[in-house]
């Protein structure tokens, strides 16, 4: 069954070379008490249309902060991030609560869900708040990632895994043309994030879009099309 | 011993970490601490000087001689008195105005003051000298000299003769609220030459002096030693429960705050208790220790309450002081002084409170087993049974107040049905609420308005505490705001037709009294002439006044009246009638129509009581006759006073022909304004300390939901993140959050209406009768519930602003940080 | 002499007693517009039997030796003191500025029993009227005829009778107090016969004997190093009477003085080399230490007598506390009387 939209196809017809997300001499320093920390020092990354490309690194190499800077949570000190011709970087507050609305869907390690909300309407929540929600389309990721029997529940009634998948649910119910996701599996088990990398990448693929990913593990990464390694605030020569 | 005290510092880190959840359970137990303290602190203080006022005079066993029938004593009889070897000391009480504040004036005569008399003072550093010889000393406490903000030596002008005090001297021994000047000072100050008060008798005299009844006829009462104490006492007694009631009321809600945070800190600390029990912490260390940080807690805490307790009593004391003088004329020394035994029971209360509040928290922990699984807890559906439960009991509360009011017939009753209507609704709060969100998420249209919903419910469990501490502060607001505004209401009315004459005058001698008033009959100017006179007796040990009124068609037109027979004026006249007040028919059970027998000391009286009058403010019974009939039955009740009925705009003009005619054979005279400027005062008084802790019950509500919110706070970020991350500003979602509150705030508020009417009508037709013996009629305010609806919200913005602006001020980097696990 | 005594009582209020004393100070140590005796004035009756406001202070002071049917002997005091705070105040009511004050004590060989009181001019409590003559605070009462006070434990009511006239002491009523001339106006009654009841924790006692009463009235007497005085009145067994003083000066030779009374009352003025007084034995009592015992010698009079105290613990423990009591006398002559004490 083909899942994607042809509103989302038209654009990347019309420009297949253009990238979908371009990073370029990205910066970011973190005040501390202890002083300043420099995170990201010059990192350049460009992403295609329905390429998927993990982000690896050592901890603290800043590969959750340019996740976050991409996915608008935060902002940059200087360099570029632009999301199909939008430049991110120069986004206010409410600009990129717009951009995450309506481009982009993340699923973070952990406390991805609204605890007061169930499970039905958390998936349905971000597609519902960007006005793009589609019950077919729900319906099918709901059962592609077999949450049918746990609609009614909240989220601490499920088990990590499950709330994971809900978590893609949610994220992919949106149609974003960006999903990024941080070290989603972290908190999973083995087998049970290999479930879960399955699902994600078996339903990243229907919606076309494109998919930047942080983790840690060599064996989940050599699941993506593209590797990058991050260390001590740049990108690695591969 | 050391494991419990490693045990104890590992607990107490806690702290550290959570500076708003330790502040809140501080604050908490020491506002409630300060509270309770500070009742008893007013309490004790009322009381220490209840017997103090008692030992006033009658310190050492003397005893006061009294007019009888009430008015004046003539000088002559206390030289006769003297001369006679009665060791008797004259006294002049009067009440006088300055600025409009009622004060006590006491004049004395030092050189026969029996040795160790309070009022004795003069006797003090300042010099008997200075106090006899012209100008005189104004002897008064400090606290009456900061009153009146008057510096030592000067002199303060009475506000009707605009007559000089001598200069006002501080004496810390100078009895509460009172201006104490020489006898000779104080009759020339208020025109009452030649007239006492009352004889101060340090002991009978030997069986060769001659006898009272041989000297001075009928004319003085010997009043038993301890009798004034005891009727203050009792007069007093529901002034007292019901500022201990309130006390309680606050402390209840200190505590709902210490629970809160107590609970909040168990939960947290879970994890923390079951890696001490793994390392091997017995469960008896364990609860040491926990016991420990709890005892530590409500020291600490329970100190800085005793102390705010002190403050807080020292700030209301003069309030409290002008409701007792003016309900009851017991004064109160202003100087407060830390008590040991109350700072002990202030601890002592704390560590209660703390404990109790405590309990739940302690046992969990306790109970906590080692291996413990990481099962989410099925709190969805405790909540729900927990939901149950609480509006069971909260019928059960509602039947009890029921119960209480139905078969109670005595103040603590009535106090039973308060407390069983404020447990009600503390306990219905959280399932009606519940109730109304499920309405509200029902009927949401879009994604974030089901959440604003979902997330208001599921955030009520933690803040049901602060806002039931909310809904009892608004319930008791609109209660006694609505008792308070209907006493205004009916005082005022009531006041216009009881003062139906426009002079009110006192002649000093039944003699002067008939020459005043055929001079007065000559008057064009007075309308009429409305002759009164009293004498006091005892009705089942109540003392009561008897108040003789002339049959006048003012009276029939105006005298406010509760219920009567139709020819109650009539039946009055003719001497067979006797209007009782509405103390009196309630407290010793009179009916319209019963037979009254008072005794008389021409035997007794057999009446019929043919009308029931309001009386509000009078601690005692009145009886009110016609005034013939009490100059029969008490021939020396003197008939020495009198309304007279004139034109408004003449009053002054009359009061100042009397006083140019007469003089000094006036001992009193005033005006309709006057009368009604001191009552309206008096009024203002008796619940000024009810409305300040009214207040306090607010604050220390806000107080609690601030806490409840800043607890939270940590906990809210994980909960509001992911909607963050979905896509909404964070403006928006603080807009969200402050509209959360307002809502439910103006949600407990609604709640708290209905509660509170029931509250004031329990107020109204319960306890004020019991305390007071005077029922109000029960009156609704609408305007006041939209002030206090207006006050409630502001009350809570205030209460939210400070976590809002701290989820504000959160960066996007420690909201996205929330999601990663490199925290 | 016992003008001193009144001084006294102002320095001891002074001293003592803060809070009266300077009530009493605060009336008394404004002399301005007060009258001051002056020598040759002579005494007028019976006005100056009344009082005499235009003077700051002044009073009627009666003591009397008593026996009982078994012969037991008892004192009696009966003293009423005016002290004016402003001259020549008439005022009815409480403004007048004059104060009052009565002692009175009853002694016996094993008690020694008084009371006071005070009360202000103006208002009837307390006054004196020359004709008739009459003074009184509260129910106590002297009138010449009638002596009536009571306190604590203790009544008594007396007739009195005067055998003899009144006498003047110093220079015809004029009596110095002190070389630089302070003085007051002084004469007695000294020929008192009196009997009556006197009521004593209970018990009534039938009693008569001699009494003896002072009038005495001035302004301003002593200088402040005048710290106390001892004064003596004897009755002999003769009818002859004699008033001693000696004032006991700081930085001074004592003053002393003295009247020797014949029977038919001539007084005759004693100079201060005529008299010797020399105490024998002290008694502690309230906490000081008095002499109780004493020798007297007159010169002119060939007089040399101990007298020796009924009661060695007479003290007034009144608001201005001194030894009052009575006394026997043995030597040369023999006889009874009262001695007074202060300053000790």
């Amino acid at each position: 069954m083909t899942v994607a939209a042809p509103a989302l196809q038209a654009p990347e017809a019309a420009s297949a070379a253009q990238k979908l997300l371009r990073v370029s001499r990205l910066t970011k320093t973190y005040e501390t008490p202890q002083g300043r920390i420099p995170v990201l020092r010059g990192v350049d990354l460009a992403l295609a249309r329905g390429e998927s490309m993990a982000l690896m690194g050592e901890s603290g190499s800043g590969k959750s902060t340019l996740l976050h800077l991409v996915g608008g949570l935060d902002a940059a000190d200087s360099g570029e991030i632009v999301i199909d011709g939008v430049e991110v970087t120069k986004l206010s507050d409410g600009g990129r609560a717009e951009l995450r609305r309506e481009t982009l869907a993340v699923v973070f390690q952990q406390f991805n869900l609204i605890p007061s909300l169930t499970i039905r309407a958390n998936v349905a929540f971000q597609a519902r708040l960007a006005g793009r929600f589609d019950a077919a389309w729900t319906d099918e990721l709901i059962r592609r990632l077999g949450l049918e029997k746990l609609l009614e529940r909240y989220p601490e009634q499920l088990s990590g895994g499950q709330q994971q998948r809900a978590a893609i649910g949610r994220a992919l119910a949106v149609r974003p043309r960006l999903l990024l996701a941080d070290e989603p599996t972290g908190n999973l088990d083995e087998a049970t994030a290999d479930e879960f990398m399955a699902l994600a990448l078996d339903v990243v693929a229907a919606t076309g879009c494109g998919f930047l990913m942080v983790t840690h593990s060599e064996r989940l990464a050599a699941k993506l099309q593209q590797r990058v390694r991050l260390s001590s605030g740049v990108i690695d020569a591969p | 011993m050391k494991l419990i005290l490693w045990t104890l510092a590992a607990l107490l880190s806690h702290w550290r970490h959570r500076p708003g959840n330790f502040l809140a359970l501080f604050v908490g137990l020491a506002i409630a601490t300060a509270l309770w303290t500070g009742v008893q602190a007013l309490n004790a203080q009322a009381r220490k000087s209840y017997d103090r006022a008692a030992s006033v005079f009658t310190g050492g066993g003397a005893q006061t001689l009294a007019p009888a029938s009430g008015g004046a004593i003539p000088q002559e009889l206390f030289v006769k008195l003297r001369l006679a070897g009665w060791k008797v000391s004259p006294v002049l009480e009067a009440t006088i105005l300055i600025r409009g504040v009622p004060y006590q004036l006491l004049g004395v005569e030092p050189l026969t003051l029996p040795r160790g008399v309070a009022v004795g003072a003069p006797a003090a550093a300042s010099g008997l000298g200075a106090f006899l010889t012209p100008p005189g000393q104004t002897l008064a406490s400090p606290e009456v000299l900061r009153d009146l903000g008057a510096a030592e030596g000067e002199r303060i002008a009475l506000d009707n003769s605009g007559k000089i005090l001598p200069p006002i001297q501080a004496n810390p021994d100078a009895p509460a609220g009172m201006l104490t000047v020489d006898i000779g000072v104080a009759q020339d100050l208020l025109g009452r030459n030649g007239q006492i008060s009352r004889l101060i008798l340090e002991k009978p005299p030997g069986p060769e002096a001659p006898s009272l009844d041989s000297l001075a006829g009928a004319a003085l009462r010997l009043a038993p030693p301890g009798e004034e104490e005891a009727d203050l006492k009792r007069l007093t007694e529901s002034f007292h429960l019901n500022l201990t009631a309130f006390g309680l009321l606050a402390f209840l809600v200190g505590l709902f705050i210490v629970h809160a945070a107590f609970g909040l800190a168990f939960e947290q600390r879970l994890g923390m208790i079951r890696t001490l029990r793994a390392v091997g912490v017995s469960t008896r260390a364990l609860a040491a220790a926990l016991l420990g940080e709890v005892v530590l807690l409500a020291l600490i805490a329970g100190s800085v309450g005793v102390f705010g307790g002190f403050r807080l009593a020292a700030a209301l004391l003069p309030n409290v002081a002008a409701s007792l003088d003016a309900l009851y004329g017991a004064r109160v020394a202003g100087g407060l002084t830390l008590d040991p035994t109350w700072i002990a029971s202030g601890l002592g209360i704390a560590l209660v409170g703390a404990l109790v509040a405590a309990a739940g928290g302690l046992t969990k922990a306790l109970r906590l087993p080692v291996l413990a699984s990481a099962q989410p807890f099925a709190w969805r559906d405790a909540q729900q049974r927990f939901l149950w439960r609480r509006a069971l009991l909260a019928l059960a509360a509602f039947a009890a107040a029921l119960a209480a009011y139905a078969w109670g017939q005595n103040l603590y009753s009535g106090f039973a049905a308060l407390a069983g209507l404020l447990l009600g609704g503390a306990l219905l709060l959280p399932v009606l609420l519940t109730g109304a969100l499920r309405l509200g998420e029902a009927s949401a249209g879009g994604p974030l308005q089901n959440w604003f919903w979902a997330d208001s419910r599921q955030q009520l469990p933690a803040l049901s505490l602060a806002l039931t501490a909310l809904l009892l502060a608004f319930a008791t607001n609109v209660g006694v705001g609505g008792m308070v505004e209907g006493f205004r209401h009916t005082f005022v009315g009531w006041l216009d037709g009881r003062l139906a004459a426009e002079v009110y005058l006192e002649a000093t001698g039944t003699d002067e009294a008939k020459r005043i008033e055929s001079w007065l009959s000559t008057r064009p100017d007075v309308q009429a002439v409305l002759p009164g006179a009293s004498a006091m007796v005892r009705l089942s040990g109540w003392p009561t006044g008897v108040i003789g009124m002339a049959d006048h068609q003012t009276y029939r037109d105006r005298f406010p009246m509760l219920e009567q027979t139709p020819d109650a004026w009539d039946e009055m006249k003719r001497g067979n009638g006797v209007l009782v007040s509405e103390q009196l028919a309630r407290r010793l059970n009179f009916s319209l129509g019963a037979t009254l027998e008072i005794p008389t000391p021409r035997g007794n009286w057999r009446t019929k009581i043919v009308g029931v009058f309001p009386d509000y403010g009078n601690p005692k019974g009145q009886l009110r006759v016609d005034i013939d009939a009490l100059t029969n039955h008490w021939p020396d009740a003197p008939r020495t006073s009198f309304g007279l009925r004139v034109a408004p705009q003449e009053a002054p003009r009359v009061i100042a022909a009397l006083q140019s005619q007469f003089g000094a054979k006036i001992a009193r005279i005033t005006d309709q304004a006057n009368i009604r400027k001191i009552s309206t005062r008096i009024f203002e008084h008796t619940f000024a300390v009810t409305a300040a802790l009214n207040t306090l019950t607010l604050v220390v509500s806000a107080i609690a939901l601030l806490a409840s919110l800043t607890t939270l706070g940590d906990m809210r970020l994980t909960q509001v993140a992911p909607v963050w991350a979905s896509g909404v500003s964070r403006r928006h979602l603080a807009q969200l959050e402050f509209l959360r509150i307002l809502m439910l705030t103006a949600a407990t508020a609604i709640v708290a209406l209905p509660l509170g009417l029931a509250l004031a009508w329990c107020l109204v037709a319960v306890v004020n009768v019991q305390a007071f013996g005077w029922r109000l009629p029960y009156q609704m305010f609408p305007w006041q519930w939209a002030e206090i609806l207006a006050l409630a919200l502001l009350t809570a913005a205030l209460a939210a602003l400070p976590p809002l602006l701290r989820f504000v001020r959160t960066t996007p980097a420690q909201l996205a940080r929330i999601f990663a696990n490199e925290r | 002499m016992r003008g001193s005594f009144l001084v006294s009582c102002l320095i001891a209020l002074l001293l003592a007693m803060p809070a009266l004393a300077q009530g009493f100070a605060g009336l008394g140590n404004d002399t301005t517009g007060f009258e001051k005796p002056v020598p040759g004035k002579g005494l007028v009756f019976p006005q100056d039997l009344g009082a005499h406001p235009k003077f700051r202070t002044e009073w009627w002071y009666v003591t009397a030796n008593l026996t009982d049917e078994s012969g037991a002997a008892y004192g009696v005091q009966w003293t009423l003191f005016r002290q004016a705070g402003a001259p020549d105040d008439a005022r009815p009511g409480w403004a007048n500025a004059n104060v009052w004050m009565g002692h009175a004590a009853v002694t016996s060989a094993t008690d020694h029993l008084f009371a006071e009181t005070l009360a202000r001019g103006g208002i009837g409590q307390a006054g004196v009227t020359a004709d008739p003559f009459r003074a009184w605070i509260d129910d106590w009462v002297f009138d010449g005829a009638k002596l009536v006070a009571s306190g604590p434990g203790f009544r008594y009511a007396f007739n009195l009778k005067a055998d003899g006239p009144l006498v003047p002491q110093g220079d015809n009523g004029f009596s110095q107090k002190s070389d630089d001339g302070r003085a007051s106006y002084y004469f007695s009654q000294p020929f008192y016969r009196i009997d009556g009841v006197l009521t004593l924790r209970g018990k009534e006692i039938k009693v008569s004997g001699l009494a003896w009463m002072d009038r005495e009235w001035s302004t301003q007497y002593l200088a402040a190093s005048q710290k106390g005085w001892d004064w003596f009145s004897l009755h002999f067994s003769s009818g002859e009477k004699l008033m001693l003083f000696r004032m006991r000066d700081a930085s001074a030779p004592d003053f002393r003085a003295g009247t020797w009374i014949a029977a038919d009352g001539a007084p005759q003025k004693l100079g201060r080399d005529d008299i010797t007084l020399t105490p024998l034995a002290e008694t502690k009592v309230a906490g000081r230490t008095l002499p109780t015992r004493w020798r007297l010698q007159v010169k002119s009079r060939g007089l040399d007598v101990e007298t020796i105290p009924v009661n060695a613990a007479s003290f007034m423990a009144t608001s201005i506390p001194y030894w009052e009591g009575p006394i026997t006398v043995q030597g040369s002559h023999t006889g009874k009387g009262y001695l007074e004490m202060t300053g000790y």
